[in-house]
């Protein structure tokens, strides 16, 4: 614990009373949503409310710190607009605000009717659950859907080439046999004073800014835990960001070019010999493979390509080559790519060459904390092979790794196809659990909101009435917040407990539900009495490294540390058969990829043009003279949420975009101008931001935006169509292996919007908030 | 009597917002009133290569670092959730003591 923290005041029981109120120590990791799972107490009164939020001090994972989000949290679990009772809504009144309110036990049997209505018209795989990202929302749907109607149809939000993680995830499983990440003494609960630990030398930051996305359970503020004790970095953005101000080098490509990026700087550290060669000796498979492709790969060359000089792709390889323990951050710029899985290798490797696999500092291996994924393959673990039978994108037509069923969801491409065209089979009914598909993370928003529209029944879960729920839902079950539901957090180390501490109207938790409505569908399934048996079942018996921890002992302990070995290749831990090595194909680390060359893609790291640059369609780029990238990332909101909450509005109230003050003037545009961003695919209209800190020829562009004081029926929905960055992307356009999307390589124009536009949002704005 | 104040090192503010949420939560301020506010360096560039983007919170006059906190044994709300744990607290001349490298700077509250 910090020095400044009095353990007088601070106890480490997992709930203590201060004064009048009862603390609970415990972790927020959603509702409202993001990826962390950050330590915090939770006051509440006599009457069980929630009054206020703080860091835990005793926590190792986040020493008592908050980010503005989490310090919201009264402000949101009390927020007027949200809907804290189940409603229903006649199927002809889509899109009217014409909710009626039910029980919940109305509710149930209202969406077991509509389970049995598609399933006898259609059969039950005509049903698609839905969930939205990185949450405590990923894992309930897929499961009721699998184990109580009966359909292997889950997705997230239509998020197309699933590109969000799951490409790297599955490129560092092809080349690793693992999933890897870059250490800042996260994993042991002694952290920088672990006697194995040491900081990196180097950070690799590349393709996101952890600091605000703090995405897949890393707490981007961990770098700077490192950078206090000596860690210096090397950013890789579009924009100069506080990081890349903060590096030792900064490059700054062309979105999209990273593959070609990388491989230049293969090219050197090879040229120079800057790599472990006893690591590449010992412990990968393919070198002299990766040497001929990189051979090609000129600093000069992938200059040309990326927009980043020569001498600094150069600097690259020596800084990497020399800086001793080397680890690398990424981020969904790798996925929101076509050409993901060449993207990742490359820079995968880069790490690989330096040798700092599963070291302390370095990038390394956690087997442990796939929570989500474990309890749902624990409870469908019943089911037979009927369930999984004709998912959607299994057929072979989606990507070379999809179709050898490597996928772990149904393929959301081949989800929009069924049912915008019936094949193979229709898709008829939608169960969106904490997911706003057009809102957020659907390419082509337009068109996927045209096809749901049309489906016979749609159950929506939610907290807030979202563009999504207003435009197509026919039923609304009210989802608890964090602090009102209980569970468990592994994503990854430490295993965190999530308390309940209150309960707000008939608001239930995803896994709550999830139970309920199972025990009334599939009895002999869902035979656990109540939640906490539930997650006590699934964590004892994870698929990774299960946990024989009752509920209990993890509510008393509030966080516990799994036992983390460094070096796990060296000690036959990897693999199934227990000898040394990786669990790939070859086990080694494959610059040579023999999965990815079994199913006929390019073995090794490759760079393609994005389908659509100034490159690849030069005359599209006459009309549409700038690289577009979207889905930059804020302090204030996760995605499409946090839209209602005054206070984030305050820090950050409209939608915003970044140019270079030679493209604006170009373009005729100023400083807090809305907007028109356009493309061939559609248009959104957000506020200009000029800065010399993006890259000439980029617009970096948010997503995930709605207003919650506009409008609320159809067609406005919130204004869901109007700052919609996802009206100017695409579906469909997965790279070979199935995964991958260009969301972060479109390219587009840039001009004023209409005379007038925006004028009264202010004021509108103000009204919906007087209170 | 001593001055007590904030000590913040700059070099390792991240420009998170952090500190004026949490001050606003803790004091209930509304809607433009602050105890804590953000101001930036930057960005510019020093040279070809190097940029300068700094931040400094800035306690403003209706600072009064948490004292139903302090009183209560707890440390202010922007110091105990600070994200790069760049703020500390207490009489100035024991943060002087830490002033033990550049771009950290003293502001004396109360």
């Amino acid at each position: 614990m910090r020095e400044c923290f009095d353990p007088n005041i601070y106890k480490k029981d997992w709930q203590y009373q201060d004064g009048d109120l009862t603390v609970t120590r415990t972790c927020q990791w959603s509702a409202p949503g993001c990826h962390q799972g950050c330590s915090l107490l939770f006051y509440t009164d006599k009457d069980g409310k929630l009054v206020k939020v703080e860091g835990d001090p005793h926590s190792p994972v986040t020493d008592g710190r908050l980010c503005m989000r989490c310090l919201a949290m009264v402000e949101a679990v009390y927020h007027p607009d949200r809907i804290i009772h189940p409603m229903k809504r006649k199927r002809e009144d889509r899109g009217k605000d014409t909710w009626e309110q039910i029980t919940m036990d109305e509710a149930y049997e209202l969406c077991i009717e509509m389970v049995k209505d598609t399933t006898e018209k259609y059969g039950a795989k005509s049903i698609c659950t839905g969930a939205g990202t990185g949450r405590n929302a990923t894992w309930q749907s897929n499961v009721l859907g699998h184990g109580a109607f009966g359909t292997p149809n889950d997705n997230a939000g239509l998020l197309a080439g699933n590109c969000c993680y799951t490409p790297r995830m599955q490129g560092m499983n092809a080349i690793f046999g693992n999933t890897f990440i870059a250490d800042c003494g996260q994993l042991n609960e002694a952290r920088f004073d672990h006697p194995e630990y040491r900081r990196p030398d180097l950070f690799m930051i590349w393709g996101n800014n952890p600091l605000r996305a703090n995405a897949d359970g890393f707490f981007g503020h961990w770098i700077i835990d490192c950078m206090k004790r000596g860690s210096k970095l090397m950013t890789v953005d579009p924009q100069v960001t506080w990081l890349s101000a903060h590096s030792e080098l900064y490059l700054q490509p062309r979105p999209g070019t990273d593959a070609a990026l990388a491989l230049a700087i293969g090219h050197v550290m090879v040229e120079e010999e800057l790599y472990d060669k006893q690591f590449i000796d010992y412990w990968c498979y393919g070198f002299d493979e990766y040497k001929e492709r990189v051979a090609e790969w000129t600093p000069e060359r992938a200059a040309e390509i990326t927009w980043v000089p020569a001498e600094k792709i150069v600097a690259a390889a020596r800084l990497i080559g020399t800086a001793g323990v080397t680890t690398l951050q990424w981020g969904v710029a790798f996925d929101q790519n076509k050409w993901a899985n060449g993207t990742a290798h490359a820079v995968a490797l880069l790490q690989a060459m330096t040798g700092n696999i599963d070291n302390p500092g370095g990038f390394v291996c956690i087997n442990f904390g796939y929570v989500q994924s474990d309890i749902r393959e624990n409870v469908a673990k019943g089911l037979g092979p009927e369930v999984r039978k004709d998912r959607l994108g299994d057929d072979g037509n989606w990507g070379a790794l999809n179709a050898i069923g490597k996928g772990g969801h149904a393929v959301p491409e081949a989800i929009l196809h069924a049912a915008e065209t019936g094949e193979p089979y229709p898709v008829k009914m939608l169960f969106l659990c904490s997911t706003t598909a057009f809102t957020n993370m659907a390419g082509q928003a337009v068109r996927v909101y045209d096809c749901y529209k049309d489906m016979d029944h749609v159950v929506i879960c939610d907290l807030f009435m979202t563009p999504t729920a207003m435009a197509i839902g026919d039923l609304f079950i009210p989802m608890a917040m964090s602090c009102e539901r209980d569970g468990v957090r592994g994503w990854y180390t430490p295993l965190r407990s999530i308390v309940k501490v209150t309960q707000t109207g008939d608001a239930v938790g995803d896994e709550q539900m999830m139970l309920e409505l199972g025990k009334k569908m599939n009895p002999d399934l869902f035979y656990w009495d109540d939640v906490p048996e539930m997650l006590e079942f699934c964590t004892n018996n994870m698929a990774t490294v299960p946990i024989p921890v009752t509920l209990d002992e993890l509510r008393e302990k509030v966080i516990i540390y799994p036992d983390f070995e460094y070096h796990k290749h060296e000690k036959g831990l990897l693999r199934m058969d227990g000898s040394v090595g990786f669990n790939t194909i070859s086990g080694r680390v494959e610059f040579f990829c023999n999965m990815y060359n079994n199913v006929g893609m390019d073995p090794l790291p490759y760079f393609l043009e994005p389908p659509e640059s100034p490159v690849s369609t030069p005359e599209l780029a006459e009309k549409y003279p700038l690289v577009l990238t979207t889905g930059r990332r804020c302090w204030q909101y996760f995605h499409s949420e946090h839209r209602q909450l005054k206070s984030m509005r305050e820090f950050h109230k409209w939608p915003m975009f970044a140019i270079h003050p030679d493209d604006a003037k170009a373009a005729g545009i100023h400083e807090g101008q809305w907007c028109v961003i356009e493309n061939s695919h559609g248009k959104a209209i957000e506020v200009a931001h000029v800065t010399e800190t993006m890259l000439k020829g980029v617009v970096s562009a948010e997503h995930g935006w709605w207003f919650p004081e506009r409008e609320a029926e159809a067609p406005s929905l919130y204004g869901v169509f109007e700052s919609n960055i996802n009206c100017c992307t695409v579906q469909g356009d997965f790279g070979p292996s199935g995964y991958g999307s260009s969301y972060k390589t479109q390219l587009c124009k840039v001009y004023p919007a209409p005379e007038g536009y925006g004028e009264t949002f202010e004021q509108q704005f103000q009204d919906h908030y007087k209170n | 009597m001593s001055q007590n104040g904030l000590l913040i090192d700059y070099e390792f503010c991240t420009g998170c917002h952090t500190c004026e949420m949490a001050c606003k939560v803790e004091h209930g301020f509304q809607e433009g009133e602050w105890g804590i506010k953000l101001a930036q360096i930057g960005p510019w560039k020093l040279d070809e290569d190097k940029w300068e983007f700094d931040f400094v919170p800035m306690p403003t006059q209706r600072c009064d670092l948490c004292k139903d906190l302090t009183d209560a044994g707890k440390v202010p709300a922007c110091v105990h959730h600070c994200q790069a744990i760049c703020m500390e607290w207490g009489p100035v001349e024991e943060l002087a003591r830490k002033v033990t490298k550049p771009r950290m700077t003293i502001f004396s509250v109360q």
